[in-house]
């Protein structure tokens, strides 16, 4: 098969490449470019493990060509920690509040609510759980991903976090 | 450090009971997690199915040649090819076979037909697609309670004439076993003297586990070697390394079974698939690493189904609500394969913890198990071994006797749990439950919820919806079980004949640090950090100086893997048993450098001290470091040791769970207003980490409750296995979890700890259908089955009369 070339930012970082026109931008990114963070979980974007931020909008990158991504801006999970390896407000809520299990939700759950925090500077519990429904989680029941949120909104809005009472 | 109290030394250690941050998320917060798909080796393959489409068909022609053809694609393996190497069927965990691949008839949709492997997972995909079969269509059997009927089509023609199983004899070609377990003739007296009986037929539909992260394997056979390493998703390493052993002929030494990190697992992950046959035989045909990846669909349509179980419930009661008799037939549809994944000895798993919470003086329980042309497996979704099952049935059959009664339920379970006092208590059915406080549990769930006031508001309520002035039902549920976990004695379980005790082996390095490696597997339940909290507290050293290592078969003692929630009821106390021996040399140890005897010492926190004067001490730092050059004359140098644990018994959790909810007759919308869940589980390792279980298991049990089902319809189609339509409860549609404990410690486990992982799914259940159940017993209702959908939900509603 015939492959086109693409080009696109990845973590900051220019990426030139030959692709398939039929492969699909979660495998360019995990088996290409060697970013394992993104997953694969249903093939059929309902899970949202796979979620990269592409041109300032979350995307799973289940459901989308390589080619279609050509000239786009990408940040996996992997751009997310700062270049010194300082973690995220986001990825440090998520240890801090119990956020994950198994882990394989997580990179996607953490890239989706780092779009969110820039949609909605202060979102609430409602705001939040509506905002990750089309990231699932089979091992923590969301209630704790929500306090890493929550944890990550106040700690980036340089306002101490308080736990809501149960 | 000398300086800091007792205290603020044990504080240090972050040992057992603290909330200690999980060491896993560091590498998982980052993307740097390491599953199965993420492995890259040189000269990857990949390899892909070809499925049946059809339910029940003979096999007329197989062809491949245009699979072949595809750019890419290097071989297709087919039953032809398997059967001359015996592998064209492979044993199964409960003593049956299952196809690798389909050889002349497939029994279930979406069955294993051909194995394509190619050069990257299009082209395997291409071929898969591409290869041609011509099939008869036979008679479908979907139905469990056709399947033993004298006209009923025979499904296993490879075993027809085999009228002995596994488990005893057949008495129909589509018959797997009989297991009958109690006192049939008191049970059947007991009946006939009762003042009050109920009978009600309590289906568990058929659900599948769905992890996140789907089954995968990749297989890479180094033929100069003769060996095999097997990277996989298995909950179980050591087993699968044994039974790919035995298979295969390859010698167990020269296989290498890895597990890394795992994204979930719940009971799907225990079993053997054809995907890693296949996989193996793949790498070795073409002397390449051979990766193999489930989609969705595969996952939910193929690889171990969980429930589907109908259980005909009976009890006996006086009129004034004593429980009397028990008595449960039930029908459990096992799929086209037995495959169930049970120790050898219960081929209905622990059902027999039917009888719960509650004093029964007798019960009999019979099980039949029946082929059908449905999927094979048989796991438990997050549960010992058919204990859901059993729970779900006793906790309806309950709800359904107080109804009858007249009586309120938590009133009725109050009168009939076991009393503190009868610990330990042999149940009618032959369990030695170890310990428990079932009252003051009960009791607090009720006050934490206002449960009096509860039940007058849904009065109020029901007199309002009477009178038409709302449209809406209000249902309490609760759910009072009991688990059993933790299998098992040697002297009762076993898989494929290995005895199910568990390992644990601690090594201390010089300077103080540890390395400890388990036979169990973490597939979310956060080892790497609990096992250490154990160690912690045991050895004295600091939690963060100690490496927990899992998943390697090369490196980590024997063990049967992490299901059943047995992982902390077995492995945890291997590791305490491994640290005691440690303690007791370092203990011989110290005392050789302080110049006193043994006994003359004391342990306190993290050092020996001499008694009478703690100002002379070792720590068990110094102890590490002594070990390996100051030993006493005679004594082996180093510090390390090995247990591997077989309980004297079975541990059994238990938990009050209560749950209101409204339910909209006209949309037939059920929403959860309230779930609290009080757990015991015995002494707790890591607060944190319980919490999170319970939340992650009512969140599967609210699944499972309220939606979930693997349905087939009449021509064997199984519909909907995917996303779109298997429910997958989102953070939208969760309830907030309010979570509550109790502690009564094991008294036969070294740290009085009873594993926690599955009870929510367990207790979670029989709750959310209790209360959907409950709201509209006023109206005459008894039992509606789960899933507790808005369309079933509207259906019975409807039935009720409620729609005008």
């Amino acid at each position: 098969m015939s492959k086109v070339q693409v080009s696109m930012k990845v973590n900051g970082k220019t990426v030139d490449a030959l692709v398939e026109p039929r492969m699909l931008l979660i495998h360019f990114l995990r088996e290409q470019l060697n970013l394992t963070g993104p997953h694969i979980g249903c093939d059929t974007s309902h899970c949202g493990a796979c979620t990269i931020d592409l041109d300032g909008k979350s995307v799973k990158s289940c459901t989308m060509f390589a080619a279609q991504a050509d000239g786009a801006d990408i940040l996996t999970i992997e751009g997310v920690a700062r270049a010194d390896g300082t973690l995220h407000p986001l990825q440090e809520g998520f240890r801090e509040m119990h956020g994950l299990q198994c882990g394989f939700c997580t990179p996607g759950m953490i890239v989706r609510a780092y779009r969110l925090l820039q949609e909605n500077k202060n979102p609430s519990e409602e705001e939040i759980r509506f905002g990750i429904s089309g990231n699932l989680c089979r091992c923590t029941g969301y209630q704790n991903i929500v306090k890493a949120i929550q944890y990550a909104a106040a700690k980036i809005n340089g306002v101490p976090f308080q736990e809501a009472a149960e | 450090m000398n300086d800091m109290t007792s205290e603020q030394r044990a504080e240090r250690l972050q040992g057992m009971g603290c909330k200690r941050k999980r060491v896993e998320d560091i590498r998982f917060v980052q993307g740097k997690g390491n599953y199965v798909d993420d492995l890259k080796l040189p000269g990857l393959l990949y390899g892909d199915f070809t499925r049946s489409p059809h339910g029940h068909a003979r096999i007329k022609k197989l062809d491949t040649s245009k699979a072949k053809a595809v750019p890419g694609v290097l071989a297709v393996l087919t039953a032809a090819d398997l059967k001359p190497l015996g592998l064209h069927y492979m044993p199964t965990l409960a003593g049956d076979v299952q196809a690798v691949l389909a050889e002349e008839k497939v029994l279930f949709q979406n069955q294993e037909v051909a194995f394509v492997i190619a050069e990257d997972r299009y082209a395997a995909a291409d071929g898969a697609e591409l290869v041609e079969v011509e099939n008869e269509a036979l008679p479908i059997l979907v139905d469990p309670f056709k399947a033993m009927a004298p006209d009923a089509p025979v499904l296993r023609e490879d075993i027809k004439d085999k009228t002995e199983g596994a488990h005893g004899r057949r008495k129909h070609p589509n018959h797997i076993f009989t297991w009958q377990i109690g006192d049939k003739e008191a049970t059947d007296a007991a009946f006939r003297k009762a003042e009050v009986t109920v009978k009600e037929l309590i289906s568990y539909q058929r659900v599948h586990p769905c992890p996140l992260e789907t089954c995968q394997c990749v297989a890479s056979f180094d033929k100069i070697k003769g060996e095999l390493t097997l990277w996989g998703t298995f909950q179980a390493p050591h087993v699968i390394r044994t039974v790919a052993s035995l298979i295969s002929k390859i010698p167990e030494h020269k296989i290498h079974v890895i597990s890394p990190d795992i994204g979930g697992g719940f009971g799907n992950k225990v079993g053997a698939y054809s995907g890693y046959i296949c996989a193996i035989v793949a790498s070795i045909v073409t002397g390449r690493p051979v990766k193999w990846v489930e989609d969705r669909i595969e996952n939910l349509s193929t690889t171990a189904f969980a429930r589907d179980y109908h259980m005909m419930t009976e009890i006996a009661a006086t009129k004034d609500g004593k429980v009397m008799g028990l008595r449960v037939y039930t029908i459990a549809d096992h799929g086209a394969f037995d495959a169930c994944a049970d120790p050898t000895k219960w081929p209905a798993g622990f059902f027999n913890i039917v009888t719960g919470s509650y004093d029964f003086p007798v019960a009999h329980v019979t099980v039949d198990g029946v082929y059908s042309n449905k999927a094979p497996g048989g796991v438990a979704y997050r549960c010992s071994f058919r204990v859901t099952e059993a729970a779900y049935c006793i906790e309806r059959g309950m709800d359904i006797l107080a109804q009858k009664l007249g009586m309120d339920p938590a009133e009725l379970r109050l009168k009939n749990l076991i009393r503190r006092e009868q610990f330990p208590y042999t149940s009618a059915l032959g369990w030695e439950y170890d310990s428990g406080d079932y009252h003051t549990a009960l009791r607090r769930a009720m006050d934490a919820v206002g449960y009096q006031e509860l039940r007058e508001e849904q009065k109020a309520k029901g007199a309002a919806f009477k009178r038409g002035e709302t449209r809406e039902l209000m249902g309490i549920g609760i759910a009072f079980f009991t688990e059993i976990v933790g299998a098992g004695p040697s002297r009762n379980c076993d898989i494929l004949g290995i005895a199910m005790f568990d390992s644990a082996e601690i090594r201390i390095h010089p300077t103080g640090t540890v390395i400890a490696r388990l036979g169990t597997k973490s597939q979310g339940q956060g080892h790497e950090t609990t096992y250490a909290q154990i160690i912690a507290t045991e050895l004295g050293l600091p939690a963060d100086d100690i490496t927990v290592e899992e998943g390697n078969t090369d490196t980590a003692p024997y063990g049967l893997g992490t299901y059943g929630s047995r992982s902390t009821p077995v492995s945890g106390a291997a590791t305490a048993m491994a640290a005691r021996k440690i303690k007791a040399k370092a203990q011989m140890i110290a005392a050789h450098l302080l110049e006193v005897h043994d006994d003359d010492l004391e342990w306190d926190v993290d050092r020996f001290r001499v008694k009478g004067n703690p100002e002379r001490f070792k720590t068990m730092k110094d102890l590490a470091w002594a070990a390996y050059n100051r030993v006493p004359p005679g004594m082996e140098p180093g510090l390390e040791a090995v247990n591997y644990y077989d309980p004297p018994n079975m541990t059994f959790p238990f938990g009050a769970y209560i749950c209101v909810v409204d339910v909209d007759v006209d949309t037939g919308t059920t929403k959860v207003r309230r779930f609290y869940a009080l757990d015991d589980c015995g002494t707790r390792i890591n607060p944190m980490i319980i919490e999170g279980q319970i939340h992650g298991g009512l969140t599967e049990a609210f699944g499972i409750a309220m939606g979930q089902e693997i349905r087939y319809d009449e021509t064997g189609n199984v519909t909907g296995p995917s996303f779109m339509d298997y429910f997958m409860p989102t953070a939208v549609e969760t309830p907030k979890w309010e979570t509550d404990w109790t502690t009564t410690p094991s008294p036969h486990h070294p740290i009085g700890a009873k594993g926690v992982g599955e009870s929510p799914n367990v207790g979670g259940v029989p709750c959310f259908a209790n209360a959907v159940n409950d709201a509209f017993k006023f109206l005459g209702s008894t039992h509606i089955s789960m899933p507790h959908d808005n369309w079933r939900t509207w259906m019975a509603a409807d039935k009720l009369g409620l729609h005008g």
